[in-house]
């Protein structure tokens, strides 16, 4: 029978080490391209996306425009060099979805009513992918908007919990940790993946998608710590943000 | 000398409450609570707070002046750019030259530039330019000089209180130099001196969030005009 | 299309006559070059390469597959270049269009014909499996000379690739089944190994606008240019590749002029790229 992989000690250490509600190393960089409007770059693990923004700019095509506010375009993508095995160039269906959910989502906290018949376009793309690239795309492309200079309620941020380390080494049902930020080996061999989004302000959930097996009060531990772990994120978010503005003065 | 920053604020920042404020440009109101709607600078007048954006595209009022690069002439009008979210309309109506219908392309091409200022934003964001309309400004097609690009939100600090920083600017440069509300700038004067006008406009640009700008920017100025001597 | 206003190219062909730039450079000086290398893991090799402005990511993976019929002992190599959207306000989402694919054949061209992957050493079995080099060239941020900038990345992700034997293994030893020999080739080869590489040639491009010939255009030199030359040379100063474009025309001595300043400024490009991948 195979070897199921343990990924939670008796001790509470993951496979890489973190604790049960730690979240892996983030860094994030806002303002970074020289064209778009507003920009982001972020790695989350080892995870590297770049986000970018243009706009507001004047919907194309012309039956694409909503007469009374702005639409949001968020578009993820792969690089080809992204995973392990390489990715054909192009949009997929998984990369459809994700960034309509996106999209969805942006477009909650964004005052949209501005700017009719505009449109406001997020470009997310994944240079380097370890689970959780939904959530680094869009928490990279809350930074985005927010040096775009486009009004928003909020700034977004997602994170994702779940639930690992359920089965004995004979396969059977024992319980099971609800973890913070899942990494890669516990996205593929875990039982439950819940990332989601929210609007830091008031809580507000703007994205969530959840897959595999989890009772109602697994739930709500897992959202309780997703939700711990995007408010301190959304810390991070601000402070990338100020940080572009400590400009060195010359001398003069 | 002071190297003191404005104080920045992120979107959904908490900058007061409406007890005892009043929610000025930049910001919002949620359930009696003032937020930051953008980046900003926070800028309190009286019981006003206001949020002065770093960064975004201009957002056209009537009466300002712009100025536009032509995108394409139409029959009886042109699109014209105006770093908006969208194209600006100029009518042949609203030109000094009597322009017959289909023959736009004579009088205005795509990348000619004009000063022009706006007539009327409707309510979908249809923004309408005029050439006509001299009072404040002379209106007309630019030939010669530069143009360039700062943000719309730093106008203010390029133009300065009163018009101090832009009279300085022209003052050392002996360039002619005007500042479009859309962040489009247009300058005419010798090669060596429209190089040292955006010099000093990218510092303005950079160093607008620190305090005592103007006194630097004059400073700067008075030791090329000293060196060259 | 980008709109440029002519009173900005008026100005440019103004400078330029009196022997000037915008950015100050002269008139065969390149911006600054940066190379990173081996930033993504999950990539067999990459890079990231920054001339000016421009920003370029590439990253390469590698395969097993079929080898081509008319040359069973050589490896495969493929280009695909993204001018993704996020790097201009001009660049649409979509399947590649004919810039994207001008670029990737140029740079493929550049590294296949100067035969710079020693490809004839990535053969498993001979006729059966080879080694697959994937090049997927990332534009970031547009500013200008993608091709240097794309040909540059792609030589330095190239000469910072491991042969991935370790992360194949399972499927090498699959292989085995049906072709007994791999055996042999994993004994030989255990572990991962350096892709095999061959001096490679440097690109440089050169815009001509008002009659005058520009080096590394940038963005706004680009947009006014009639007519574009990008030469690559070798560690010897031959030319190994060249490529016009644009609908303008060049005399015999411009096109003098810019090999004479590729062949200078390839020089210091190599030692750029030679100690960015320790080489």
């Amino acid at each position: 029978m195979e070897q199921e992989i343990k990924l939670i000690d008796d001790d509470g250490k993951r496979l890489d080490g973190r604790k049960a509600d730690e979240l892996r190393e983030i860094k994030i960089e806002a303002g970074v391209l020289h064209r778009a409007e507003g920009s982001c770059y972020l790695e989350w693990g080892n995870n590297k996306v770049v986000a970018a923004v243009y706009g507001p700019r004047e919907a194309i095509p012309r039956h694409s425009q909503d007469p009374l506010k702005a639409i949001v375009r968020a578009r993820y993508n792969m690089a080809a060099f992204s995973v392990d095995e390489r990715k054909r160039p192009g949009p997929d269906r998984r990369s459809r979805e994700i960034s309509k959910v996106i999209s969805e989502a942006l477009e909650k906290v964004i005052i949209t009513n501005k700017f009719p018949r505009a449109a406001i376009e997020v470009n997310i793309e994944v240079l380097e992918a370890e689970a959780g690239t939904r959530c680094a795309g869009l928490t990279a492309a809350g930074v985005a908007l927010a040096d775009a200079g486009i009004p928003m309620k909020d700034i977004p941020v997602a994170c994702a919990a779940g639930k690992i380390g359920s089965k004995d080494n004979f396969g059977k049902k024992i319980g099971g940790n609800i973890v913070l930020d899942l990494g890669k080996q516990e996205d593929n061999f875990g039982d439950a993946d819940l990332p989601i989004a929210i609007s830091p302000r008031n809580g507000e959930i703007l994205l969530l998608q959840m897959d595999g097996h989890l009772t109602v009060e697994e739930f709500d531990k897992a959202l309780d710590l997703a939700i711990k772990g995007c408010n301190i994120i959304s810390k991070l978010q601000k402070e990338a943000l100020l940080q572009k503005y400590q400009v060195d003065v010359e001398a003069y | 000398m002071s190297r003191e920053k404005r104080e920045i604020v992120t979107p959904s920042q908490l900058l007061g409450d409406t007890n005892s404020s009043k929610a000025g440009r930049g910001t919002f109101i949620e359930k009696g609570k003032i937020y930051s709607e953008r980046m900003g600078l926070l800028n309190k007048i009286s019981d006003f707070i206001n949020v002065i954006p770093l960064k975004g595209r201009y957002e056209p009022i009537e009466k300002d002046f712009v100025i536009g690069i032509i995108e394409e002439p139409l029959s009886s009008s042109w699109l014209v750019d105006i770093n908006a979210p969208y194209p600006a309309l100029l009518h042949t109506n609203e030109v000094p030259w009597d322009v017959e219908f289909g023959e736009t392309d004579k009088y205005l091409n795509r990348g000619d530039s004009i000063m022009a200022k706006i007539l009327d934003v409707g309510i979908e964001k249809n923004i309408q330019i005029t050439l006509k309309d001299q009072k404040d400004h002379n209106l007309y097609k630019i030939s010669g000089g530069y143009i360039t690009n700062i943000e719309p939100s730093k106008v203010p600090r390029l133009i300065g209180k009163e018009g101090s920083m832009i009279t300085l600017l022209k003052k050392y440069t002996k360039c002619r130099i005007h500042v479009g509300k859309n962040g489009r700038i247009w300058i005419k004067g010798e090669n060596e001196k429209i190089s040292k006008v955006l010099q000093v406009i990218k510092k303005i640009e950079t160093e607008s969030i620190y305090y005592g700008l103007t006194d630097r920017i004059e400073g700067l100025l008075k030791k090329d005009a000293n060196e060259v001597q | 299309m980008t709109l440029t206003s002519s009173i900005k190219r008026d100005y440019f062909y103004n400078l330029v006559k009196n022997g000037k730039r915008a950015d100050g450079r002269k008139f065969d000086e390149f911006r600054n070059i940066e190379i990173e290398t081996g930033f993504i893991s999950k990539a067999e090799g990459s890079s990231r390469v920054k001339i000016g402005n421009t920003q370029v990511v590439a990253g390469i993976k590698m395969d097993i597959g079929d080898p081509y019929p008319d040359s069973p002992e050589k490896g495969v190599m493929m280009t695909a270049a993204e001018l993704i959207p996020l790097a201009s306000p001009d660049f649409e989402a979509g399947p590649p269009r004919e810039d994207a694919i001008e670029l990737a054949r140029v740079v493929d061209r550049g590294i296949r014909e100067s035969e710079v992957i020693g490809l004839d050493k990535l053969c498993i079995e001979p006729g059966e499996k080879v080694w697959m080099v994937f090049i997927d060239i990332h534009i970031i941020d547009f500013d200008g000379n993608l091709f240097d900038a794309a040909s540059l990345a792609a030589l330095a992700a190239l000469f910072n690739t491991i042969v991935p034997i370790e992360r194949m293994r399972p499927n090498l030893e699959r292989l085995q089944e049906k072709i007994p020999s791999i055996k042999n080739y994993l004994e030989e080869n255990p572990k991962d190994y350096q892709l095999p590489m061959n001096e490679p040639p440097i690109s440089c491009t050169s815009v001509k606008f008002n009659d005058v010939v520009v080096l590394d255009p940038s963005l706004d030199e680009e947009e006014i240019a009639e007519v574009r030359l990008t030469v690559a040379t070798d560690k010897n100063g031959d030319i190994r590749a060249m490529q016009k474009g644009l609908n303008g025309s060049l005399t015999i001595e411009e096109i003098k002029k810019v090999i004479k300043a590729s062949i200078d400024n390839g020089r210091e490009i190599r030692i750029k790229l030679e100690k960015s991948t320790g080489n």
